[in-house]
């Protein structure tokens, strides 16, 4: 189960820092959403893994198998927030989108002659 | 888990809550704002001045009370390390009067225009003040990543408030940072938690100072990303560059208030370190880290202030040169020049927020106001749509030599030159550094404070000449009474804060004395200290 975990959170981790420093908005969002969901699990392995564990300690149940419960809390917490400013990101990328007709990140497109990544030298001639 | 102690009178008791006020009363006042009609701005006005000068009132109690013992206040009666903790001391009280202060002076100036410039603009100030209060009370970091994320979203609210491409484009940006600073937070405090097993800084602190735990390397790293989440948040080099556009994109008074969300973060990088790592088994902990990204901030600030070409510009990279002059103090680990720095922080917050609002007045008629296209139709209000006769307040006269002379004072403050508080917290600084024995970092930072002074006050003069003197096409800015109280009002306090340097000074460095010394705040935190309330 730790493998499955810490691969899952690597894995999200990774597609999300890709995502993010792509050049679309859009693009961008999910990104931060996928790191979110990293993060998340991240803190919820910092309360140690267990299976079948109650994290709240009722009438039968065993006073030493118990789960942290307060990770759990903090994902909640955690959890709400970043949907929250996620969707308040959402409203600001379409605005953006309406006011500069572009979703790209610089609010336009890159243009033909200018250099970017992925055409350092626009002047030279193609082979 | 504990009994409620209830030895003490009722008004005694009633005076305890005091510290849980400066959070409560925004957040109360915010949500009758929310219910009222946007038509009603006049009242929502009138409410939210009534409550910032309420908190400063409150600020002001603390400040007076904080001089004994800090206040701890127990929410819900829980005992500290299972509850959370609201503690209300020396440093706390003081950045709470400032945020009060700068609070105060942002809102009467958007009386005149900007508060009706778009929808819900006194919710989200309010919102953003108890966001603030918040990160300087609590003493747990979970609730602070709470309080951050609350300061945050009225933030981003307030960055787009008045709407228009260049705040859209750069709130977009600013967001962007913040949630991937948010997340650093995050996994900095989930660290530290599976390491250290408490989120209460008292409680880490008291853990440290015992039996080495294990696994100190892995809470080390989780101290080091949540400093980076906070040293984006106060634009540390080379994390800050999103703070010059952000600012100079938000609308004046907004742009004010947010100065001192960038201390928000120093306060904290400030709090932890003396705390956690002033004593015990990492003492000094990324001190050498600190220093140099105060070093680098303060440089690359006042190359940034070189190349300005607005005033706008100009005052970002004065917050940027501020935050960085006390982090590279912090960092050089003297508790004298820590108190010189604190008193600096306090003047060139000031400062800063005054050159925001200077700034928007002078540039107002020259640059006219990008007309803004509506994205939501049910949102928008042109700020400008207004007749000059429905403005409140009349023109003064005289205002480009009243707008002079306030331009004058800030500069004599962020440049650091004799005889305003710039200068005072400077001279502190230096004096508590070339006593003794002098160390290379003692000499790196006087001399790059130095060059930067000089750096702030050249491109401010030349600013000052062609904002004021330079004839124009434009027509001369127009000074309305609630924008010259505004601005009034921080110049005077930055002119009190050098008029009453003694007693300010002392208090500086009994701040300063208070945070070298972790375990009385242990001990009033966890209990063990008389006096401990409620």
């Amino acid at each position: 189960m730790e493998l499955v975990l810490s691969a899952g959170i690597g894995v999200f981790t990774a597609a999300g820092v890709w995502l993010m420093l792509r050049p679309r908005t859009f693009q961008v969002v999910l990104g931060l959403s996928l790191l979110s969901y990293a993060v998340n699990l991240f803190i919820f392995a910092m309360g140690r893994l267990t299976v079948g564990a109650p994290p709240v300690l009722g009438a039968g149940t065993d006073s030493v198998f118990v789960d942290d419960p307060v990770t759990q809390a903090l994902v909640l917490t955690a959890l709400v927030i970043s949907f929250a400013l996620t969707a308040l990101f959402l409203v600001v990328l379409l605005a953006a989108r309406g006011v500069t007709g572009s979703d790209h990140v610089d609010g336009r497109e890159p243009h033909q002659g200018e250099p970017h990544p992925g055409n350092p030298h626009p002047g030279a001639p193609h082979p | 888990m504990s009994p409620p102690v209830m030895n003490a009178s009722a008004a005694s008791a009633w005076a305890d809550h005091v510290v849980v006020l400066p959070i409560v009363l925004p957040i109360a006042v915010t949500g009758v704002m929310f219910l009222l009609d946007e038509r009603r701005h006049r009242f929502k006005a009138v409410l939210s001045l009534a409550t910032v000068v309420a908190l400063i009132g409150i600020a002001l109690v603390l400040v007076g009370r904080a001089g004994t013992a800090p206040e701890v206040y127990r929410v819900g009666n829980w005992a500290a390390p299972y509850g959370i903790v609201l503690v209300a001391d020396r440093l706390s009280a003081m950045m709470l009067l400032l945020a009060g202060v700068l609070g105060l002076c942002a809102l009467v100036f958007s009386l005149a225009r900007w508060g009706r410039a778009g929808p819900r603009f006194h919710g989200l100030f309010l919102l953003l003040l108890m966001g603030v209060n918040g990160a300087f009370l609590t003493g747990d970091l979970f609730n602070l990543f709470v309080f951050f994320e609350v300061m945050l979203a009225a933030s981003y609210g307030l960055v787009l408030h008045g709407s228009g491409e260049t705040r859209i484009r750069a709130g977009l940006g600013y967001i962007a940072v913040n949630l991937v600073a948010s997340l650093f937070f995050l996994v900095g405090v989930s660290l530290i938690y599976g390491t250290m097993g408490t989120l209460t800084m008292a409680d880490l602190a008291r853990r440290l100072a015992g039996p080495t735990p294990g696994d100190l390397a892995l809470f080390e790293i989780g101290c080091a990303i949540l400093g980076v989440a906070f040293l984006i948040k106060c634009s540390a080099w080379p994390l800050g560059f999103w703070l010059p556009t952000t600012y100079a994109a938000a609308s004046a008074p907004a742009a004010a208030v947010l100065a001192i969300l960038s201390k928000v973060g120093v306060y904290v990088v400030l709090r932890l370190s003396l705390l956690l790592f002033g004593a015990g088994p990492s003492e000094g902990f990324g001190q050498g880290a600190i220093l140099a990204a105060g070093l680098a901030t303060i440089a690359y600030g006042t190359v940034g202030i070189l190349a300005a070409r607005d005033l706008t510009r100009a005052a970002g990279y004065a917050v940027m040169i501020s935050s960085g002059t006390v982090l590279a103090v912090l960092g050089t680990g003297s508790d004298g020049a820590l108190a010189g720095a604190l008193y600096y922080l306090v003047g060139s917050t000031l400062a800063a927020g005054a050159l925001f609002l200077l700034a928007e007045i002078l540039q107002r008629g020259r640059d006219p106001v990008e007309a803004a296209q509506p994205v939501f139709a049910d949102e928008y209000r042109d700020p400008f749509d207004d007749a000059d006769a429905t403005e409140i307040g009349r023109e003064i006269p005289a205002g480009v030599a009243i707008l002079g002379a306030g331009l004058l004072l800030c500069t004599l403050v962020l440049a650091g030159v004799p005889p305003l508080p710039g200068f005072v917290g400077k001279l502190a600084i230096f004096s508590s550094l070339a006593t003794g024995a002098i160390t290379a970092s003692g000499w790196c930072l006087i001399a790059v404070l130095t060059l930067s002074s000089l750096g702030t006050l050249m491109p401010m003069v030349r600013l000052g000449i062609l904002n004021l003197w330079v004839p124009h096409d434009g027509s001369p800015p127009v000074l309305r009474l609630s924008e010259l109280t505004a601005l009034a009002g921080l110049l005077a306090a930055c002119l009190g804060l050098a008029l009453w340097g003694g007693p300010a000074l002392s208090y500086a460095d009994a701040t300063a004395q208070w945070l070298a010394q972790p375990q009385a705040y242990v001990g009033a935190v966890l209990g063990d200290a008389p006096g401990a309330t409620p």
